[in-house]
């Protein structure tokens, strides 16, 4: 039998945010579960740069992030297991995990950080319809193929979708002697960030087709092609628009969902916009002694945010320990054009310090006000010239928004334009 | 462990059999297994790198109750029979098969009449303890069911199974009774000589005394091989689509809709792995190796679904979508009987639905047949009826995952996190017979879950690598066609 005072199930950015914040914190047993041979996560196949721009501020490659944390972890005392999984959380602090040098494990702990990440979604879930041939990768899949394995999936690549991975793996794929035929986005505007737009596709000539979606796979053995047709508003293929591209691969950057397969099992309530835990600003979940982080709450653009979600976690964990508790919750309602909010609800605490909330808009939008409102009144806004689903919006709120929307049960957040 | 493939020899010059059975698919193998219960020299030849990848593959996994053919037809005759014996064939091969009942639905008050059909078969098959239930008895075994649903037709002995996990077991308890199977060999032609058939393959040629014609959806290719082509098979589509098992309890029972002359019509059904399917379509069509799914087949089959579990939200759990091809005869039903050309040559042919059941009572019709045209049976001392499964982390009781991994520490490596599936249970396939990604997927279910992939592939495709001493980038799907990496980024010619 094992004992920790915090168990963090994921040794990615946000588990690694949470461990190292946690032995800053002096929370003395702090053990990550790993499924993966190395600390990391997901970071150490993201070999392009990005990252830390807003931690650091500086511009790091994936590798480079996550070492820089790794180290910490190493050097603060974290505790961690490779190549472990968890089976079971029992009664909320009893985990059962496996791995081949312990065997079974059962880890009796205080606090539970939630920090699985999340997966990439495939072909079966848009349901595209053809033959299944060897050549469909998810992008993740075919980026750990080429930046780890040294493998290159095929040379004649059309890639659904255009999501960051997507954007990414076009400019990856483009460098080492693969053509990627185009990018196809069943939406009117691009899934990504604008600068993977810019920089993946643009940048290479890559045509980027929008309102487009795969509607046919060929191919028995090997890929041998796609057709792909235009998409009306209402999601339905356009009769007669359909146009046959030969390639021997599809990359497949259709979104990307948290894993909360093992959250569902404890009975924490589940929030179906962001498909993660129902979380406060201390990432505290419905059952107290369990915190969720980074992408397996909601899935972030940046690596920095899920720092600061894994950060924020572990506070939320030390605060349990010293046994402070909140006296009341607001709860955070979607209004106008918000398609999903992290977090969904505020506890009050008698020390309170500013919460950022993390949102995403429905459709894009410009010259708007992304606002908060308690029982119709405005208690804070920010302008904004350009919305876009693609770009989480961040909204920092002061103590004192905070003490006003605590006169209340529940406050709406929405966007609304505004005239100069 | 082995360093070679379990499954076959690459290359024989001659060899000599007793029987050669065409087509490792259910049928094939259930045959080659109850050969095997004799003295006898059986041979077992498939086409592809693997076991059961033609009709058996793609199949609803139904073992049917008995009722919804003619009575008077082999399909009708052989189907009840099969399904009695099941129970015991997967206890002594340790394949899951759960005894869990169907029920056909109506939907309006005029299909009673088609139900009391259905019964009337029942009674005339010797289907035990069917029964038609009324409004209230249906909406309380099947909750969520539609509104709209007035009448259903009970039979408890329908059951579910996979059916290639069936197949694999049956070759691999046919195997250790001495079953040579043959993989990857194309049958090129049959030749009679005055004692024996001649089967010119491309791995050499096998002299047998009797050739069974188990192919599936090319047994009329093969039939014609014996100078004159004694059927046709036409490839009749189904496509499916597959959810997660996140969906929950939807029902307990396998659900059909009233049958039309063509179908059983499209089922609803709990597969034996715990998540749900829904299909099949049933399209005719030409190419005997179009396994694509088509926009419409996949609409009609979640209209279904959606339409018999309308609280359902079932567009957010699916995982899949998959075709299979079964082998319909000209006269509709299964052709079982000797060639009217070739003496020794039996036809096993047009083994549509209910294929799967049937399976156990066609091989012993199978092996009537062969005793009559003169094959003399000793019975084999040292066959052994029994066959052990890969044990499985996934489901398994704390002592047992305990003692697995005491045993073998790779039962604490897992590498298929959406099934938890172990290295060791990837090892132990590869050991019996896996050599693609897809043969590691259906022995083990690495790769069927909701990440269909994306995490173990490379771990796989690793695994196949070092175990079976072949470099990475030739690891393939399913054959040498279907391969799925280009070449090494760096330190290769192409870059």
């Amino acid at each position: 039998m094992y004992k920790a005072n915090v168990v963090i199930i994921g040794g990615g950015p946000a588990g690694l945010g949470a461990a190292c914040k946690a032995k800053e914190l002096g929370i003395e047993k702090v053990l990550i579960l790993e499924r993966d041979r190395e600390l990391g996560g997901i970071l150490f196949q993201c070999i392009h740069n990005g990252f830390g721009l807003q931690y650091f501020n500086e511009d790091l490659t994936g590798p480079e992030y996550a070492t820089r944390f790794i180290q910490k972890a190493q050097k603060l005392g974290v505790e961690s297991k490779l190549n472990t999984i968890v089976l079971e959380i029992n009664n909320n602090k009893k985990i059962l995990a496996v791995n081949s040098s312990d065997g079974l494990m059962e880890i009796n702990t205080e606090t539970i950080i939630l920090a699985m990440g999340c997966r990439e979604r495939t072909r079966g879930a848009i349901n595209i319809p053809g033959t299944r041939p060897a050549g469909i990768f998810t992008a993740g899949t075919a980026q750990r193929l080429i930046n780890m394995e040294n493998l290159l999936p095929g040379k004649s690549v059309v890639i659904l979708g255009s999501g960051d991975i997507g954007l990414i793996m076009a400019r990856r794929l483009t460098w080492v002697g693969a053509k990627v035929k185009a990018i196809v986005e069943m939406l009117p505007y691009p899934s990504g960030l604008t600068r993977n737009v810019v920089q993946c596709a643009e940048d290479y000539d890559i045509p980027l087709i929008l309102s487009h979606t795969v509607t046919n796979i060929y191919g028995k053995k090997r890929l041998t092609g796609v057709t792909i047709g235009k998409v009306d508003e209402e999601g339905n293929i356009v009769r007669k628009s359909e146009k046959y591209i030969p390639c021997d691969t599809l990359l497949l950057s259709v979104g990307l969902i948290p894993e909360n397969e093992l959250s569902k099992n404890t009975g924490i309530k589940l929030d179906a916009d962001t498909n993660g835990p129902f979380v406060n600003q201390y990432m505290q979940t419905t059952i107290p002694n369990i915190f969720a982080c980074g992408n397996v709450t909601q899935v972030y653009d940046l690596v920095d945010y899920v720092t600061e979600a894994g950060e924020l976690a572990a506070e939320g964990a030390h605060l349990y320990m010293k046994g402070l508790t909140n006296s009341k919750t607001v709860l955070i309602k979607k209004g106008r054009n918000i398609r999903q909010i992290v977090p969904q609800r505020i506890s009050l605490y008698e020390r309170q310090k500013p919460i950022r909330f993390y949102l995403r808009v429905q459709y894009p939008e410009e010259k708007v006000k992304v606002g908060i409102y308690k029982e119709g009144k405005e208690i804070f806004s920010k302008k904004q010239l350009i919305v876009r689903p693609s770009e989480m919006i961040v909204l920092e709120i002061s103590d004192e928004v905070i003490r006003k929307a605590s006169e209340t049960n529940e406050v709406t957040v929405k966007i609304n334009g505004y005239r100069n | 462990m082995s360093d070679s493939p379990a499954l076959g020899t690459p290359f024989l010059k001659e060899s000599r059999a007793d029987v050669a059975i065409i087509g490792s698919g259910v049928i094939g193998a259930t045959i080659a297994r109850e050969l095997s219960r004799y003295k006898l020299n059986t041979i077992l030849i498939d086409k592809e790198v693997d076991v059961g990848w033609g009709a058996t593959k793609a199949n609803t996994g139904i073992i049917h109750a008995g009722y919804s053919e003619d009575p008077h037809t082999l399909r009708g005759k052989l189907c009840a029979p099969g399904n009695r014996v099941y129970q015991q064939l997967c206890e002594e091969l340790e394949v899951p098969f759960k005894r869990i009942g169907s029920i056909v639905v109506s939907l309006n008050k005029e299909e009673i009449q088609t139900l009391c059909e259905l019964e009337n078969h029942a009674k005339i098959c010797g289907v035990p303890e069917t029964r038609i239930l009324n409004r209230d008895e249906l909406h309380s075994v099947i909750p969520h069911l539609t509104p709209k649903a007035v009448y259903g037709f009970y039979a408890p002995t329908a059951a579910t199974i996979s059916p290639y996990g069936l197949t694999i077991a049956l070759v691999e308890n046919a195997q250790a009774n001495g079953v040579n199977v043959l993989i990857q060999t194309k049958v090129l032609g049959l030749k009679k000589n005055r004692q024996a058939i001649i089967l010119n393959t491309t791995s050499g040629y096998v002299h047998t005394n009797f050739v069974i014609n188990a192919a599936g959806l090319w047994a009329d290719e093969i039939s014609a091989m014996s100078g004159e082509k004694e059927f046709n098979i036409h490839p009749r589509k189904g496509e499916y689509i597959l959810f997660d098992d996140a969906t929950g309890e939807i029902t307990d029972k396998i659900i059909f809709s009233v049958p039309t002359p063509v179908s059983k019509g499209i089922v609803f059904v709990p597969f034996v792995e715990g998540n749900y399917a829904v299909g099949p379509t049933a399209e005719d069509t030409e190419d005997k190796e179009d396994l694509s799914t088509s926009f419409k087949g996949l609409k009609k089959v979640l209209n279904f679904a959606e339409y018999f579990f309308p609280e359902i939200p079932f567009k957010r759990y699916i995982i899949n979508n998959f075709c299979g091809l079964r082998p319909i005869a000209d006269e509709n039903d299964f052709i079982i009987r000797p060639s009217y050309n070739m003496k020794g040559l039996i036809h096993v042919a047009g083994i549509q639905s209910p294929g799967l059941t049937a399976a156990p009572a066609i091989a012993s019709m199978v092996m009537d047949i062969l005793m009559d045209q003169g094959l003399k049976l000793t019975l084999n001392p040292y066959f052994n009826p029994i066959r052990r499964a890969i044990p499985q982390i996934k489901g398994s009781e704390y002592k047992t995952k305990e003692k697995l991994i005491k045993a073998n520490s790779k039962y604490g490596h897992i590498v298929c996190r959406c099934e938890t599936v172990s290295e060791a249970e990837v090892i132990e396939a590869i050991r019996r017979g896996a050599t693609t990604l897809d043969g590691v997927k259906f022995r083990t279910r690495c790769g069927m879950g909701r990440c269909q992939g994306g995490f173990c592939t490379p771990r796989i495709m690793e695994i196949l690598s070092r175990e079976l001493h072949i470099p990475l980038e030739e690891i393939s799907k399913r054959n040498k066609g279907s391969w799925l990496i280009k070449n090494k980024v760096l330190g290769s010619d192409n870059v």
